[in-house]
């Protein structure tokens, strides 16, 4: 079962705790807001991205199945 | 006894050539009543979802989509009950097609939508128009029919974004006309979290006839991939501005020879959602959706702004771009940052002070700005500025040394 992750551009407001707890993924744009990649999360990934998900203030990060 | 199907291209635009609005009597004497017992019974939706998707009948609201896939999407959406929402709010400044259907057809955008909601198992219809004049006139076309599901007639705000799919339906809960993130689609969780097929008004009156006269007939003009017409709005350096019925297929500079092209340098193909095409580029260009894909090019809400020589394309891009980064929704943080960024920048090439670091910084912001809000409204600002850094290239080189507009020169 593979996951990737998304942000809802909407509920994100920019917190920036999805770049510090997953910088491996997460990078950040020069107004601060999140660049995610579409791409399957590396199973080694996988709990600190459950973590970053977890973590988001606004509950913007969201990690989901990919079909 | 069946009605006779309309001849040629005039199909939509057949009564509409009056001042004032086909009443009710006038319609069905000429088209018959509404075909509703043709698609009843169980199999009735699957029926009238095939005759769709034989016609090949997709959204002209500018995405689009597929009709047929969007009426199985909903009808196959467990949750109950499910709503039709009529988008004839027409939020592309220059469009003029839906409400020129909505005062003057009304009846065939009604019995589409009737149709629609009939297949899909929705009680209620929900037509917006933007604010003024059309709202009386269409709720008075309601008033005259005898419909099975009820249609409320709504007018919603100004706003260019306020017509996207989602803003209507976040308006409608009394909510403010904004978009909201996709997934979850309205199909399967629109209007009070129910599924909800959100149709172009153009795209409904189609239905109306395609209902009655079948997808041979719809098939009779067109292309193989793209039978039947469309309401083109032409705009610009033409004689003839307004609207028109196209067949697919139509060579762009044909429909531009019809309205009177004057002087073509450019055309704005699509609105201010669309694409830029220089006068070149849309010599052997037909209207029809993979040939305008071949080009990069897309047909939208079938906008047609013809630019004519001595106005410099990049200064009317400039002023589009300026006035679609006011209309933003600011919810998202890369298009309420990226949008002026990239007007800044823009306006920077144009006034000569730019240079090459301009067009280096557009192409950074095109990264950042695409595909990062809920809605496609920064995706259409990165598409615009980029197809006129193409389309007007000899104008950004000028611009980009320091140089007048060529396009001034052009017309001395």
């Amino acid at each position: 079962m593979s996951s990737r992750l998304r942000v809802d551009p909407i509920a994100c407001d920019a917190h920036g705790i999805c770049a510090e707890l997953l910088p491996e993924i997460v990078e950040l744009d020069e107004w601060g807001y999140p660049i995610v990649p579409g791409d399957q999360v590396a199973p080694a990934l996988l709990p600190l991205a459950r973590r970053a998900v977890a973590a988001c203030p606004t509950l913007a990060l969201h990690l989901e199945r990919i079909r | 006894m069946s009605s006779v199907p309309p001849a040629g291209a005039n199909r939509l635009l057949e009564l509409a050539g009056g001042q004032s609005p086909v009443p009710f009597a006038a319609h069905q004497a000429r088209y018959g009543p509404l075909p509703l017992s043709s698609y009843s019974g169980p199999r009735g939706p699957a029926l009238l979802a095939e005759t769709v998707e034989r016609a090949h009948l997709s959204g002209r609201g500018g995405a689009g989509f597929p009709l047929a896939a969007k009426l199985r999407a909903v009808a196959a959406t467990p949750r109950r009950p499910a709503y039709v929402v009529a988008n004839g709010a027409e939020g592309e400044p220059a469009s003029r097609k839906d409400r020129l259907l909505l005062s003057r057809v009304p009846h065939l955008v009604l019995d589409g939508a009737v149709l629609a909601a009939d297949c899909v198992g929705a009680s209620e219809v929900h037509l917006c128009v933007h604010r003024g004049a059309l709202a009386p006139t269409v709720a008075a076309a309601v008033r005259e029919r005898r419909d099975p599901v009820t249609v409320a007639v709504h007018e919603v705000p100004d706003g260019y974004v306020s017509s996207q799919e989602t803003s209507l339906l976040n308006f409608l809960a009394g909510r403010r006309a904004l978009p909201s993130t996709i997934p979850p689609l309205p199909a399967q969780r629109g209007l009070r979290g129910r599924p909800t097929l959100v149709s172009n008004v153009e795209t409904l009156a189609h239905l109306a006839l395609l209902a009655r006269y079948g997808p041979r007939w719809f098939a009779e003009v067109g292309t193989a991939e793209a039978p039947g017409t469309f309401l083109a709005t032409l705009a610009g350096a033409v004689r003839e501005q307004g609207v028109r019925e196209v067949p697919f297929g139509t060579p762009l500079t044909e429909l531009l020879a019809a309205a009177g092209a004057v002087d073509l340098q450019a055309v704005l193909l699509g609105g201010y959602f669309g694409t830029w095409l220089s006068a070149g580029a849309a010599r052997n260009l037909r209207l029809a959706p993979d040939a305008l894909r071949l080009v990069g090019a897309n047909l939208g809400a079938a906008v047609v702004l013809a630019l004519p020589q001595g106005i410099c394309g990049l200064g009317e891009t400039l002023q589009i771009a300026e006035w679609l980064s006011g209309q933003r929704a600011r919810q998202c943080g890369p298009c309420i940052n990226g949008l002026p960024a990239i007007v800044d920048t823009l306006a920077a090439l144009v006034s000569g002070r730019g240079g090459q670091r301009a067009l280096r910084r557009l192409s950074e912001l095109a990264g950042l700005v695409n595909g990062r809000g809920a809605c496609r409204h920064p995706d259409g600002v990165v598409r615009l500025v980029g197809s006129a850094l193409r389309a007007f290239e000899d104008d950004v080189a000028a611009h980009a040394a320091g140089a007048p507009c060529r396009a001034l020169e052009r017309s001395a």
